[in-house]
Formats: structure tokens, sequence, C-alpha cells
């Protein structure tokens, strides 16, 4: 055990927990959050994904020891059911979802990958989104969703 | 504040949802005492059970089938404000506690519309209320009953009297009997359902605010994990307890029968204590090769039912001028999950409740019952929202898993399994082999025959088979297992649940035809054979196999023929709804009649279009569609492009349009997934497709086809199941696209470029001889 400090949506925490357990379990557990969530603890499917320096990071293999000075943005870290993300908005607006699961994975990813580069066409979103799985399916309705925020940001 | 925001909000701790909101409520209806019906102390028969309206006017309407992302939360609310002329914002609704809602069984099976929203089980009880309310207004007031109208929990009279449902009942029992005459609102008047309101999970959702059974936390909860054998008929040896003593925050190894767990302090303590701790297993029968699985399928002793047999097939396959034969195969394939199974299980000396992403809280109650020795009242199993299922995925046997090691450490613990868990053991889809034959004269089918073995081993636990599911085996119960009968089982009534006969089929027994289609000479015989692995219902169980098989085989025989495949099964068909979808599907999709195949790659062009078509009697009669794929296939790369879907679909009067084209479009892209690259996959001893590496699924980046889905909104039938009906008929009419495309007959999903390359090597071979 030991004393780690992490900044998690714009707060900070002190927390006592062992320094190599992955930083999703700290999100989950020991913050409470929903966001980022097991799928696969391999890196392989985008369910833990969260925006650390300003990249999506899958924070199921990634120790809490290594998150350091930067700060952690999870799905929840990114608007409220109040004010959502306009991201988030156009993925209601769109109903892009079923079950949910993945939603993290999806909407941190490609707001990382167009806030690297706001101008990214449609094939390009793809690829960035290449490692994010959804297994209900929705991918139609999320990229719908997607293009439709980098439009309006581009605007 | 929209209804969403509010009630998810305050859904802090799923806790809330079941002890929290509308104290009186809740109470009322746990006061109910004690009935019989399946063990059951909730009364269906009685109002009661499933709406209450409280002192502020709310209406909280108690379900037993839920959501699993599939939309039945909103489709249900829509149904309830509907009958009760009331708005969305009023009605709370709660799905399947095994403390307060009636038991309806699984929600699974496309079976939640058929049983929720027609003449029956919560629709008629919401009629029934509305009814009730305008009887008591008319007493209240001394008017008649036709004077009354209802808006927005408001019934005014036509004197103009206002009167509030909470007036008339607010908090206080209805007391009388779900009406079988009430009479449910007209399509024609509907204002809400009907509608394509917007789910209503979805801002919690988008913001990460949905609670979820992986979130449920309790006080003092631990954490456990599993320790599942390391090959498929293994059994326990020993356990090293000593060599996780010392590992941080350990609290008990337990230990039943082959089951073996491990709980820590915290997740990732149990995680890893689970990893050192020292397990010997021994190793049990070898399984058979995955290279020859589906010749040692059809090899094996099996239980066996002749579903129809017109008694003429082999006179008409000896005389005719052409026979036809194929046979069609189809692996074994997963849930799989997004997120890994998971349940949270507060097991005390007398009591436990267990929350479960369970489809089945009432059978699994009963199961849970059994393991941990406890009388049926004393265990409590509330639905809470898990990763998409898509069928019996690991919920059952998670919350097996919790329970059991709650109760060894007598606190709450949380389990969720591993990747590789998940993946190594859950209830497989099953594999499938279809032999079908077709007799051929004067360009007609005279006859058709088709024969199917299926692997089979457990399935759903129900309420007394626990050994149906990984855990409850290692705890020693027995799976159900196929007992081969050397006498084949004659089924007396036409059954088409598994969509095992062919919808050209006349399905004449017992002196009725009722297939949907015109051919009498006819022949289907399905033997399930041992699995070793288990299986359970997959979306489309069976269903999505068989009607591979004979899609695909109606295509071949229209090759054959020299006939446009649409053109010959409009000649066979004889249901109204099948004619009219395949007819709406292929117009929508300015299908262009001519026969297959049209191989444009046999022109030497590198990306060859193709289309084909299937269509489907979802369980016989449970919805209708067709769907048209067009693709492109790359011959040197083995290739397929999907480009443009087309689906007509009739499920009845549609309670939410979005939310069926939501299911549709999923359904149509899992179904790709499916027909292109999912296979479950086993070496001698064991399941090496454990992780997303080796059981491939298409990721977010797929090739993704236009869709376009049509809507039949039949308002005068039944409605009916929805959720299924597209994905049945990916993998045929995707095949029938890739032989239009190529010439090349794939009879083995899933539809790979290592096989799409294989076979075009082969095709080109053989053109070559010729």
């Amino acid at each position: 055990m030991k004393t780690i400090s992490i900044k998690v949506n714009g707060q900070t925490h002190q927390l006592d927990v062992d320094p190599k357990t992955p930083l999703l379990f700290v999100l989950s557990d020991e913050l409470g959050l929903r966001g980022p969530k097991f799928g696969c603890g391999l890196a392989q499917c985008g369910s833990c994904t969260v925006i650390y320096r300003g990249r999506a990071l899958r924070s199921c293999v990634f120790p809490v020891e290594a998150v350091g000075e930067g700060e952690i943005t999870t799905l929840e870290g990114l608007g409220t059911p109040e004010k959502p993300h306009l991201l988030q908005q156009a993925f209601i607006e769109e109903g892009a979802a079923q079950c949910g699961f993945c939603l993290s994975g999806v909407i941190l990813t490609a707001k990382a990958a167009l806030d690297e580069k706001p101008q990214a066409s449609e094939a390009e979103i793809r690829e960035a989104l290449g490692g994010v799985l959804c297994r209900c399916f929705a991918h139609t309705r999320m990229l719908r969703a997607i293009l439709k925020y980098a439009g309006q940001r581009k605007s | 504040m929209t209804l969403s925001r509010r009630k998810f909000l305050e859904m802090s701790g799923v806790l809330v949802v079941a002890f929290g909101s509308g104290s009186s409520l809740t109470s009322l209806a746990v006061g109910q005492g004690a009935f019989d019906t399946h063990a059951s102390h909730i009364d269906p028969d009685k109002l009661d059970s499933w709406i209450a309206i409280g002192s502020d006017g709310k209406i909280t309407a108690y379900t037993g089938k839920c959501d699993f992302g599939q939309g039945m939360y909103t489709a249900q609310v829509q149904l309830i404000a509907e009958e009760l002329c009331a708005s969305l914002e009023q009605v709370d609704l709660i799905q399947c506690d095994t403390a307060i809602t009636p038991d309806q069984g699984t929600t699974s099976g496309s079976q939640s519309t058929p049983t929720n929203f027609n003449m029956e089980s919560l629709a008629l009880a919401a009629a029934t209320a509305r009814e009730t309310l305008i009887t008591m207004a008319s007493k209240h007031v001394g008017e008649p009953v036709d004077a009354f109208t209802m808006n927005e929990g408001i019934i005014t009279s036509r004197s103009g009297r206002k009167i509030k449902f909470a007036e008339l009942i607010g908090g206080r029992r209805f007391d009388v009997a779900v009406s079988p005459a009430a009479k449910r609102r007209s399509p024609k008047e509907w204002r809400i359902l009907g509608k394509p309101i917007p789910s209503l999970d979805r801002s919690a959702l988008m913001t990460g605010r949905f609670p979820f059974v992986q979130n449920v936390r309790v006080e003092g909860m631990l954490h456990g994990r599993v320790v599942r054998p390391p090959e498929i008929n293994a059994v326990l040896s020993d356990v090293d307890q000593g060599s996780v003593r010392q590992s941080p925050g350990y609290v008990k190894t337990v230990i039943n029968k082959n089951f073996v767990g491990v709980v820590a302090e915290k997740q990732w303590q149990a995680i890893e204590a689970a990893r050192l701790l020292k397990v010997t297993w021994k190793s049990g029968l070898e399984l058979p090769s995955g290279d020859r699985f589906y010749e040692w399928l059809r090899s094996q002793s099996s239980e066996t039912e002749v579903v129809l047999d017109s008694n003429d097939i082999d006179r008409h396959l000896s005389g005719s001028v052409q026979n036809l034969n194929a046979t069609y195969v189809y692996p074994y394939q997963m849930h799989a999950s997004l997120g890994t199974s998971c349940a949270v299980a507060d097991v005390k000396k007398d009591r436990a409740t267990i929350w479960s992403a369970t489809q089945s809280v009432y059978p699994t109650r009963s199961c849970l019952s059994k393991i941990l020795g406890l009388p049926l009242e004393s265990v409590r199993v509330i639905y809470t929202r898990g990763s998409g299922c898509y069928g019996l995925n690991g919920a059952d046997a998670v919350s097996f898993d919790a329970a059991l090691m709650s109760q060894a450490v007598g606190r709450p613990v949380r389990v969720q399994l591993s990747r590789q868990d998940e993946m190594a053991w859950e209830n497989y889809g099953a594999a499938c082999v279809i032999d079908q034959q077709a007799a051929i004269k004067n360009g007609d089918i005279t006859a058709w025959s088709c024969e199917a073995w299926q692997a089979s081993r457990g399935g759903r636990p129900g309420y007394d088979h626990p050994g149906n599911v990984i855990t409850g085996m290692l705890l020693g119960y027995v799976a159900n297992e196929v007992k081969p009968n050397p006498i084949p089982k004659r089924v007396k009534e036409f059954r088409n649940g598994d969509n095992s006969v062919p919808s050209y089929f006349a399905g004449f027994v017992n002196g009725k035809c009722e297939g949907a289609g015109s051919l009498a000479s006819e022949r289907v015989v399905v033997h399930r054979v041992r699995s070793p692995f288990f299986t359970g219902p997959l979306r489309s169980p069976i269903r999505l196999q068989n009607t591979f098989a004979h899609e695909s085989f109606m295509d071949e025989i229209a090759t054959s023929l020299k006939v446009d495949p649409v053109a010959l099964r409009l000649r066979y068909l004889r249901d109204p709804h099948m004619i009219e979808v395949l007819k709406l599907a292929t117009e929508r999709a300015a299908w262009k009649t001519r026969s297959s195949a049209r191989r444009d790659a046999m022109n030497g062009e590198a990306a060859a279009y193709g289309r084909g078509v299937a269509c489907v009697a979802y369980e016989g009669d449970n919805g209708f569609a067709a769907l048209v794929a067009e693709v492109r296939v790359f011959r040197t790369e083995g290739r397929v492009v999907p480009m443009r879907f087309t689906i007509a679909i009739d499920s009845g009067p549609v309670s939410n349009p979005d939310g069926l084209r939501n299911q549709t479009e999923g359904g149509i892209l899992q179904g790709l997934s499916r027909a292109l690259c999912e296979r479950v996959t086993w070496d001698g001893r064991k399941i090496t497709s454990t992780d997303w590496e080796s059981y491939q699924s298409l990721y977010l980046d797929m090739e993704t086809p236009e869709i376009n889905v049509v809507i039949v909104n039949r308002a005068d039938g039944p409605a009916t199941g929805a959720g299924e009906t597209a994905i049945t008929l990916v993998a045929a009419a995707v095949g029938n696209a890739i032989y239009d495309a190529t010439g090349i007959r794939l009879r083995e999903v899933p539809f790979t470029p290592d096989r799409i390359k294989a076979a075009v090597k082969k095709s080109t071979a053989e053109n070559q001889l010729v």
C-alpha cells in the first residue's frame, strides 16, 4: 500500500492503494465512477477508456502509480445529463447505443481523435476506432453521431 | 428535467430502486401474501401485482420482462402511459425483482412483446386499471362510465368534473382481478405507444451515470474471483491454500467439490490471489478434434425427432429427374458480452439478496435456493442490467459464484469474471450440421428433405437445473444431457419454433397444413447430439443456423433451375406475411429479376458485386422479415464488403419504431460479424478462443453497409417479437450474395478470407479443367 495522488475529472484524490493496481479499479472501486468499465483487462476492447494527457488510454492495463501529474477525464467528467458535452449530445440525439457498455471506448476515443485532428475524415475517424468494440453493433448510429459532432466542431 | 435524467440520477445505488422510491407502494406490493404460482407469491391474476397508484398520483408498474439494451424498459413505460392515458413522466417501472414483480419466467426468445403487448399480462393489467379508474370515477361523481375521458392522469367527466387518479385510489389497493375482457386502446388511438420515443436511458448512458450490475456497491462488500478448471474435463485434485495466505487483502479460499474461488478485500487483490493460488487439476477425457468436428457430430448417437414426414420423400428422390444435395455447417459461437459477467450477493445465515443481470430472476432464485440451502422465500434476486447479453451469457453462472462466496465468508461479495473465464466457459450457440436434399422434376421442386445434427449440453438452468451452467456443474449438479433414443420420436403437432422447417413446406401434420409454404413432399429430422461444451440460447438460437441452411439451399435450387431466387421463393410461399415482406424488400432494393449467378468476378473484375436474398417467419409465426444483401467480394483478398442491406420487417403493431430500427440495424451488423468471422476454437483439452484476438468480432472500423429498414407496422395483427428476426437472415443473404458475385457457394460459416480464397482457388482450378 502506498498513498497516491491522482487528479480525476478536475478533483484531486489521495488514495491508499497498491501502486500496481490498474487505474480502472481505482476509478470504479475507490472513486465509485461508472463511466470506465471492465471489459477484458487486456486492452483489447476499449470499455475502460479514459482520456489522459489528451489521449485515449486503456485504464485496465495502466498501473495507478504511472498516472503522476497527468489529469484523467472519464465519461462522466466529459459532461453531465444536464449539460452533456456536444459529442454526448450527438449520441443522445442519434440514440447511438443499445446496452451502452462500450460508450467510454467509443465516445472518448472519438473525442481524443478529433481533439488531435479536428479535420479528420470519416475514414480517419473509423481508423481511430479500430480497436474499439461494441457487441450490440450500434455502429451505424455511433458513426452518425461522431460525424455530426465533427461537423459541428468545424463550423 | 426529463424523465430519463431524473429516473437514473435517483438511482444512486441500484438499491434505491428496490427499497427506496415510493416506499408505501413497495410495502403494498410486498405485503401481498403467499401464492403458489411458479412458487411466486405475487398473483398475476390480481391487478395490484402489476400496477399501483401512489398518493402523489405516480403510477408504478411491475414487470417480469427486463431491458438489457433492447429497449424493453422504454417500450413498457410507453405501454403503461398509453393504456392509462398518462404521461411518460408519471410512470415508474420496476423490472424483475422477486420480492415485488410477478414471475414472468425468462426475458428471452423474442417473447417479451408477444407476452406483454397483446391481450394478457402487463398490457391487460394496464387496460384493467384504466377501466377500473373510470368505474370508480363514475361512482365518485354519479355520471355514467361512458361520460369520461382520461388525459395526463386526470379523468374528466362530461359535465366537466376533473378527478385525479390519486383522489380515487392513491396509495390504496385496487383489490380487483385483471379482467380478461378489459379493452386495449387500439393502435389508431395511440398517442405514446407506437411513437419513436427516444429511449429513456440515453442521457444516463451517454454521460456515464447509468448504474450497471458492475457498479453495484454494498456496504462491507468484498471481491471474489473464481478459479476455473484449466481444461474442459479436468477435475480438482488439490488446492494449496498456503500459497495465498500472505497475499495482500486475502480473506478466504472457497472450495466446494470442483468449485474454487478466492475472496479478498479489493478487486485487484482478489485477481492477484487467484493468480497465485496453487491448484492441481486432473485431466479428463480428450475433446473431439476441431478439424473433424462436423463428421464427429453426425456420427454420434442422438436424440432424434421426426418433425415432419410426408412418407413419400424416398420415392421422389429415387424417381426424380435430378437430385440436389448439400451439407451446411455452422460453428459454435459465443455471446461474448463486451463486459464480463458480474453479480453481487449478500448472503446471511437465513436470507440472501443477489443483484444479478440474469434474464430469469425467478428461475435463478430457485436455483440459488438449492445451491445455498435456503428456503425459496428467503432468497431475493434483483435484476440489475449488465453488458448486453444476446441470450444466456455468464450472468446466471456468476450469480451462483457470488452467492457461494458470500455464503462462505458471511459478507457481501462482488464477482466479475475474467475475459478468459467468460469465454472459456459460457454456454455457446450450438454447432450444427444440416443435410439438404431436393428432388427436381420438370422445373419444379417435387420433394425436399432436411436432416440436422445439433450439439447440445446444459442450457438455461430454469427453476431446478443449476448444472446447466458451469458453476452448477462444478458443484456437482448434473447438466441436462441429450438422451439418445434408438427409435426416433415423431412429433404429433406442427412445431416450428426452431425454424427447422423451411418456409416453403406445407407443414402437414394432424390433418392440417401449418407451414408457410406449399411443398407437400417434405421431411424434417432433427438429431440432438451430446456436446463436449455447454450450449445455450444465443440470439436466434438454432433458428439462425437452420435459416442459413434453408435459405442457402433455396438459392442452390434456383440456380439449378435457372430461375430468379425471389421468383422461386414466391412460387412456393403461401403465408401472406412472408409474401408481403419478400415483395417489399425486393422492391425497395430494386431487385432485378435474373437467375444467379452474375459472376462479375469471372469477368476479371477485382471486386465483384452480388446480391442475395433470404426470408423467414421467425419461430414459425413470431415476426416476418426478408433481407436483400448487396456486397462486393474482393477475390484475391477473400474480403467481403457489405454495400447495402434492405430489410422489410413485419412484427405487427410496433411499440417504438426507433427501438425496432435500432434492434434491426444492430441485428444486421451483429449478423455480419457472426457470418464473417466468429467461431469458437479448441485444442485437445481446452477452449483456445478466450480473448478478442483469438475470438474475432468486427470492430468499430468495420465496413458498414447502408441499411434500409422497411417497417410494415401492421395495426390489426398481434404484436410479435423483433429482436432476433434480422440477425436470422444475414448469413444466408450474404452467402447468397457472395455466390451471385463469384459463383462460389459457401456452405460453412464463418465466411473468412481464407475460406473464400481457398474456394476461389478451387473454382478457378475446376474451370481450367473444363
